[in-house]
């Protein structure tokens, strides 16, 4: 039941805020995505006393075709659950530093994409699934569209195309899946969509081989894996700050989520004859977009390509199938959310100061915003991966689980950490350091409301860091029961 | 068969009640008749023993007919609301276009229940006359009378082939009615007769085809689509299509199973075809009213697919399909072609720009016309979500992998066009002069309730998922 409230208390929520009114509107979404992350809190403790069957419900959905509205937390779902639920309200509170149109409408779309993701987090019935990564994808689309910069109209079909007609080969594949599956038990229709029945599917090597990509097609546009990633700069850079957020910070986890549950364990023949062709692109990609990120001079659109360059990093961990690889993708999972939400906050900070992303245009700003420039820095070195922080617990591990696969991939795919220290070190000297700009005698440090949204990031960064232990055995079995089936 | 005595007398009793010449007592009147229509076919679901035959089995009432007959009046009744421009506009004679829309739906419910075939001609007829004279009921504007002269030409045609095409499968059969068809066909006595049979078959599906604006046959829905009155074009798009699937899936299952080896072939052509030209030519327009009527030919192609994995049943997962499909079809289209005809005549343009900024002067036309998009396109939480993958499953089933990976893609390019309007309504800003488009109370109900129904549909679809 826990669960069920979970995942539809974001949506009553959004709904209600139709009625309300300006100060009435924000106290609403904000309680009721900090009730939410409560909620999570909660769910935690009994994961830990009760264990995963306490989180399952099984009900009837579509009887006439076997679908069944099937909901689960187990240690993976759980920590995802967790990061959305603890980056929403802050998304929230970011999104109150700026006047958007129609503020009721944003936040409701905010909170209506929590219940999406949280569903694909929960969902253990494929349709089930497939349903929520679609669910997930129309606020966001508004978001980014209707509240987004010039060229928003363009640039937001081609994400929505995108992804679309990634999650559709998915979609086949699951169909084909479906249809192969034989009736659940006490289950009138002749087939079913549960997990449990695509895991003890007996598909042959060469079934495996074109499902790989009918599935992974998703997953890859989402993450995003190179060379699917061409939506994702404009995107992240037209789109406002907090719909950024939400694409950066935790949509992009659905992919990497998706490629541990609904992937590896179905076709592990298809994994291990592609894998290493996935680990490939994904350490293109991390080359790519670092040496993209060195040449840009828009602050959002540098972080865009920083995240591409790390996310290919996650996508090498999973593919290594390693138990440190895995691990380390759950960690850098939750680090990159809290980072990469921190990055794009102070960026969206400084923007609502100077009004410009510009980084020639900047410069010299520390000595009026100390503060800012602390925060700034603790998110960027997390982002580098510097020890103490949660960046490097992840980076560490899925470094380790590529060079167990193959030290040559290994060692190109640890540039990633000098490369992005190269780029962000040298925007923060450009940007915070650096001769004085005409912002600098007038710029202004972060507000007591700022620092509540940064605050928390800063402490997690250092949680992440300092014991990723209590988030490590969280997802342990999860992760070891993956590579179990992987293996099979 | 109540539903159609009541349609009759009813619609002659509107024709009476015309000299009041007033929407207030006509629209009300009109809705309240065709709920109790409704109310007394639902009543004959499941509870009679046998299915019901009348006039010496030409008609039959079964759960099928109850089924796609409750479409074809839901449909109508949430469509009437949006019949109030005819009065203001001074059109004299509304209280025949009730009366003759009643009448067509007593021809859409015989094609939904013929047993004979010489019933669904007679079903075919009835609806069609009364869809040319709506059509052109536009007097004075001459697309409208361009739409009605060429529905009326080619559709006269097509029956005159429908026809020709049911006399010849009586010559090679020497019956018409379905349940003796089958097995007249598989019969050792009529192989000579192959060819005769065979050309029989091909111009009644190149008949109905027509009607049902399925490829090659489809050229005159856009332009007869355009010109008609909005109101009527809804009509036209919904329930014609509906009754002429109903009619097309009970002819190929009950009728002409034992013929499949020769008329799979050429649906899955036709499927395949209606896709194409349907989705490629919507993807071309730049008025959304065409956009929508090519749109309403690749719903055909979708429904195709349905025919295709029939696999000669009634019941099953095709027919359910189907059925599920027409229903979210139906809804979902009367939403937007309502909200279009709200929009297009308060600021008398019907292309994409027209909606522009409708996001911000009408919230709920524009979050109805967004579900509707959304369910036409067949994104999940919608009830065209649904509507899609019951078809496709049905057919990947059936092994026709091909047909299914090509609806899939086509499905792509449909999101395409079906982003336009929701594009122009909420990302772009509005005219200078763009004002509140009027909308009246019952209005204003019923697209709320359209919107609530595609998403009940989207999200819960077990209850009418396994009817059939």
């Amino acid at each position: 039941m826990l669960t069920a409230v979970l995942l539809f208390l974001p949506l009553a929520a959004a709904v209600l805020l139709y009625f309300t009114k300006g100060a009435a509107t924000r106290a609403l979404a904000l309680g009721a995505a900090l009730l939410e992350f409560g909620l999570a809190a909660y769910a935690a403790f009994a994961y830990q006393a009760h264990g995963s069957e306490f989180f399952n419900l099984n009900y009837a959905w579509i009887p006439s075709a076997g679908l069944n509205f099937h909901i689960g937390l187990d240690g993976l779902s759980l920590l995802l659950v967790l990061l959305t639920t603890f980056l929403v309200p802050l998304i929230l509170l970011a999104a109150f530093k700026r006047d958007y149109d129609n503020p009721a409408a944003f936040y409701a779309l905010v909170l209506f994409m929590q219940t999406g993701l949280l569903g694909v987090f929960v969902s253990l019935d494929a349709f089930l699934f497939y349903f929520f990564w679609e669910v997930a994808l129309i606020p966001i689309y508004f978001l980014a569209g209707a509240w987004g910069g010039e060229r928003r109209i363009a640039i937001t079909l081609k994400f929505f195309l995108y992804t679309v007609v990634g999650s559709l080969f998915m979609l086949a594949g699951f169909v084909y899946l479906y249809l192969q599956t034989g009736p659940a038990a006490n289950s009138l229709a002749a087939h079913s969509a549960d997990l449990a029945a695509f895991y003890g599917l007996k598909l042959s090597a060469s079934e495996q081989s074109w499902l790989f990509w009918l599935i992974f097609a998703a997953f890859a546009v989402k993450m995003p894996i190179f060379p699917f990633h061409t939506w994702q700069p404009d995107t992240y850079t037209e789109s406002p700050a907090p719909a950024t957020m939400l694409l950066s910070g935790i949509m992009l986890k659905m992919g990497v989520y998706g490629t541990m549950r609904w992937l590896l364990p179905i076709v592990p023949l298809g994994t291990s004859q592609w894998g290493k062709l996935v680990i490939i692109l994904a350490i293109i990609g991390i080359i790519y977009g670092a040496v993209i990120a060195i040449r840009q001079r828009d602050l959002k659109r540098l972080i865009a390509y920083s995240s591409l360059s790390h996310v290919g990093l996650m996508g090498a961990g999973v593919f290594s199938l390693t138990q440190i690889g895995l691990q380390g993708a759950v960690i850098q999972m939750l680090a990159h959310g809290v980072n990469v939400v921190g990055m794009f906050f102070v960026a969206d900070a400084l923007e609502r100061r100077t009004g410009t992303r510009y980084i020639p245009d900047l410069g010299g700003l520390t000595r009026r915003t100390p503060v800012l420039s602390v925060c700034f820095l603790v998110m960027l070195l997390s982002t580098v991966a510097l020890p103490l922080t949660g960046g490097f617990v992840g980076e560490f591990l899925l470094l380790g689980g590529v060079y167990q696969y193959n030290a040559w991939a290994g060692a190109i795919a640890g540039l990633t950490i000098i490369f992005s220290a190269v780029y962000l070190l040298r925007m923060f000297q450009r940007v915070m350091l650096g001769p004085d700009s005409t912002f600098s005698t007038t710029i202004t440090d972060l507000t007591g409301g700022e620092l509540l949204v940064l605050g928390p990031l800063i402490a997690l960064v250092f949680w992440l860091g300092l014991f990723p232990n209590t988030f490590l055995q969280l997802s342990e079995p999860a992760v070891t029961s993956i590579l179990a089936l992987v293996g099979r | 068969m109540i539903s159609i005595i009541l349609l009759s007398v009813f619609g002659i009793l509107n024709l009476f009640l015309g000299f009041l010449r007033s929407n207030k007592v006509l629209l009300p009147g009109a809705m309240l008749l065709l709920l109790a229509v409704l109310g007394a076919n639902l009543a004959d679901w499941s509870v009679l023993p046998a299915p019901q035959s009348y006039f010496n089995n030409m008609l039959v009432v079964d759960n099928y007919t109850v089924a796609f007959t409750g479409i074809v009046l839901l449909t109508t009744i949430v469509l009437l609301p949006f019949s109030r421009s005819y009065v203001l506009a001074g059109e004299a004679n509304l209280a025949e276009y009730y009366a003759l829309l009643l009448f067509s739906l007593v021809g859409a419910i015989m094609m939904v229940g013929y047993d004979h075939l010489l019933m669904l001609f007679v079903g075919i007829e009835i609806l069609s006359v009364c869809m040319y004279v709506l059509a052109g009921s536009r007097k004075r504007d001459s697309r409208s009378n361009e739409a009605a002269l060429k529905y009326f030409l080619m559709g006269a045609f097509a029956t005159g082939i429908l026809l020709f095409g049911i006399a010849l499968l009586y010559g090679a059969t020497g019956t018409f009615v379905l349940s003796q068809l089958a097995a007249a066909i598989a019969a050792p006595a009529n192989v000579s007769l192959a060819p005769m049979l065979y050309i029989g078959i091909l111009l009644m599906i190149i008949g109905i085809g027509f009607k049902v604006s399925a490829a090659p046959f489809h050229f005159w829905t856009p332009d007869v689509y355009e010109g008609t009155p909005t109101f009527f074009t809804a009509f036209m798009s919904t329930v014609v299509k509906t009754a002429g699937f109903a009619a097309f899936l009970k002819l190929l299952a009950v009728a002409l199973p034992t013929a499949q080896g020769f008329w799979l072939p050429t649906i899955q052509a036709m499927c395949a075809l209606t896709l194409l030209l349907g989705n490629v030519g919507a993807a071309a327009q730049t008025s959304a009213k065409r956009m929508l009527a090519y749109s309403s030919v690749s719903h055909a192609g979708y429904l195709l697919i349905g025919l295709v994995a029939s696999q000669g049943r009634l019941t099953g997962p095709a027919a359910n399909g189907i059925f599920f499909y027409s229903l979210a079809y139906s809804i979902a289209t009367i939403a937007a072609f309502g909200v279009l005809k709200l929009v297009a005549e308060h600021r008398q343009r019907d292309d994409y720009a027209g909606l522009n900024g409708l996001g911000k002067t009408n919230p709920l036309l524009a979050f109805t016309m967004t579900v509707a998009m959304l369910s036409l396109a067949g994104i999940p939480l919608t009830g065209g979500f649904f509507g899609k993958f019951f078809l496709l499953a049905a057919a990947a089933e059936q092994h026709n992998i091909g047909l299914v990976v090509f609806a899939v893609v086509m499905s792509m390019v449909g999101l395409y066009y079906y982003l336009r309007p929701l594009i122009a309504m909420y990302l772009r800003p509005a005219e200078e002069d763009a004002t509140l488009v009027p909308v009246d109370g019952i209005q204003t109900a019923t697209l709320a309730l359209l919107a609530l129904l595609t998403l009940v549909l989207g999200i819960a679809p077990g209850f009418l998922s396994g009817l059939l």
